[in-house]
């Protein structure tokens, strides 16, 4: 068993509001090894969101913290790379200009001009945008733009990856297609994701193991489901297995006995 | 661009090859035929109500009238040139001559004095009402994307910038008049004194409405924009130059946009009381000279300034939308 990469401890956040302090996480605890696919799942509002900020620097937690590689985490840095749940690219700027941006800002001295556009383009080859590297967001599909998101984020090289409903607003086959890249890329790169998904089958497709979350307020982690599907998965041919219908069933289970939503 | 796809080309393009004809001769209508109606009937009106205003300079001037008027100061104007070059010539051939008698001689160039025609007073207010504009988006745009970025720096400035927003610029023009006498001495003016005032009195004016939209523009910026600008760890410049400012540039062009028009106004009136050359002291020169022409003169300036307000205006929306990255939003 390899060492702890990311590590939460007792991580818990309070915002405040006009009627008092409103408690959305209590208590999360999480260790994460180097390579590993993880899956936040839970219902809309519990809160996955916003261990993923905390994780990514963007918010700070009332109690607790996080340590990536032993050292603790307190602002955001291209080392927790991010992609937003609605791509997030700047849209005056071609997908070139997006990723040369993240580029120029982590590779600022250690990269000569060649070995960046080199690089560059070796990422949007990656996930298969080198075709359209120089139209801007508002010329590709919705599908594109999250690509482009994730090339962004494999250029900064960051140690882990932290994906915010990635493929959340796509459609059936678009994201489909985003994830078999996805895994493609994680198989070679064997990169550290966290991923939040509402989605149950690219939870079990994609992720080493799930995180399942209790529903909010003062959220935490229910349960803990390790996928021991071998790699490389095919979707096609999981979608009989009866070990990947059982992992499948469990995470519905939780979602729907355990952790029903009543006030919808 | 293809010409033919003009928006003034193309139903006349499209009428010729025979494509939808009704509809072209529709918008043939729309385009050209409404305008010239308008603009037809404007003059008709102001033909019959001129003729019935009498004022103590004669006839209030129509249409012909101001025409005339139009074509007897480009007259003046051919005569000034005319003038003007027949008085270097003269000065020329005068220093020739010297310096044949005196190899020694150093001739001094002396510019032509007589009073600037209707067109140099066209010149010198654009000169000065950009003058005060630059000079003022210049100093709005960096305090806008401040004040846009730093809450605590709009709270400190609103204030201020609501209270001397409405400040007329005849208020101020006796102020600035002090200052720029009081403060600006030297021997060789390089810039007169009344051109100074008007432009300080232009920039004082229009500083505002830039500030005001400049601002509003910077918080159109994204939480997910600041957020990538935050993981990515960009300095404040970088983020300032690379999110903030092509985010608030359609807003700052709709701040720049009405500064300018602003600023032409506020110069009319500001040159009409500093007496610097321009189309105000223009239409100042002419009242006080109270000819019979007069009148008419002043209407020539009055739809002058009208039409150079325009083509300022049409300007900006060109420089507008040569800078702006959002082809596919329509700017008018």
């Amino acid at each position: 068993m390899s060492e702890v990469h990311l590590e939460l401890t007792n991580v818990g956040i309070e915002f405040p509001t006009p009627k008092g302090p409103f408690r959305v996480l209590e208590k999360v605890n999480l260790k994460i090894e180097q390579g590993e696919f993880i899956s936040l799942i839970g219902h809309s509002g519990c809160g996955k969101s916003t261990v993923l900020n905390i994780v990514a620097g963007l918010y700070e937690a009332t109690e607790g913290g996080v340590l990536l590689d032993g050292r603790e985490v307190n602002e955001p840095g291209p080392e927790r790379a991010v992609v937003f749940q609605n791509h997030s690219l700047l849209p005056w700027l071609t997908a070139y200009e997006n990723v040369e941006l993240a580029v120029d800002q982590v590779f600022k001295k250690s990269k000569t001009a060649s070995e960046k556009k080199e690089w560059i383009e070796h990422n949007l080859k990656l996930v298969h945008m080198d075709h359209a590297m120089h139209k801007r967001p508002d010329e590709i599909s919705g599908g594109m733009k999250q690509r482009v998101g994730i090339a962004r984020a494999l250029a900064m090289q960051p140690k882990i990856m932290l994906m915010d409903e990635p493929f959340g607003a796509l459609d059936a086959l678009t994201r489909a297609h985003l994830q078999d890249s996805l895994m493609e890329i994680q198989k070679d790169l064997n990169n550290t994701v966290i991923m939040i998904t509402h989605d149950v089958d690219e939870a079990v497709l994609l992720s080493d193991r799930i995180v399942m979350m209790t529903n909010g307020p003062a959220a935490s982690i229910g349960e803990i489901l390790k996928v021991d599907l071998p790699q490389p998965r095919d979707r096609l041919a999981l979608a009989d297995d009866p070990t990947y219908n059982h992992y499948r069933s469990e995470v519905l289970r939780f979602l729907y006995e355990k952790q029903r939503k009543v006030n919808h | 661009m293809n010409p033919l796809k003009w928006s003034l080309v193309e139903p006349f393009y499209k009428l010729m090859i025979g494509e939808d004809r009704k509809g072209q001769l529709n918008s043939i209508i729309k385009m050209i035929g409404l305008p010239i109606t308008g603009l037809l009937i404007f003059l008709f009106i102001w033909q019959g109500a001129a003729s019935h205003i009498h004022t103590s300079l004669g006839q209030f001037p129509g249409p012909v009238k101001t025409y005339e008027q139009f074509i007897s100061l480009q007259e003046e104007a051919e005569a000034t040139a005319l003038k003007q070059k027949k008085f270097y010539e003269r000065q020329a051939k005068r220093n020739a001559q010297r310096i044949e008698k005196d190899p020694d001689f150093v001739p001094i160039i002396r510019d032509y004095t007589g009073p600037p025609t209707f067109f140099e007073q066209i010149g010198r207010s654009l000169v000065t009402v950009m003058s005060g504009f630059i000079l003022a988006s210049l100093i709005a745009i960096p305090i806008g994307i401040v004040i846009g970025l730093s809450s605590n720096a709009y709270a400190a400035v609103n204030p201020l910038i609501q209270i001397f927003k409405p400040v007329s610029p005849l208020a101020w023009l006796p102020l600035v008049t002090m200052v720029v006498s009081a403060v600006y001495v030297t021997d060789d003016p390089t810039f007169d004194k009344a051109f100074l005032n008007s432009m300080f009195t232009v920039l004082l004016c229009c500083l505002w409405p830039t500030i005001i939209n400049t601002a509003a523009g910077v918080a159109t910026v994204t939480q997910d924009l600041k957020n990538v600008s935050q993981v990515l760890r960009l300095s404040w410049w970088t983020h300032v130059r690379k999110i903030v400012l092509p985010c608030s540039i359609p807003m700052m062009f709709t701040g720049l946009r009405i500064s300018l028009g602003i600023a032409w106004m506020v110069l009319i009136a500001a040159e009409m009381l500093a007496q610097n050359p321009g189309l105000g002291k223009f239409v100042w020169d002419e009242f006080q000279n109270g000819s019979s022409n007069s009148l008419g003169r002043i209407m020539v300036a009055v739809i002058m300034i009208g039409i150079v307000g325009f083509i300022l205006d049409r300007g900006m929306l060109i420089l507008q939308k040569a800078v702006s990255w959002d082809k596919s939003v329509t700017l008018r």
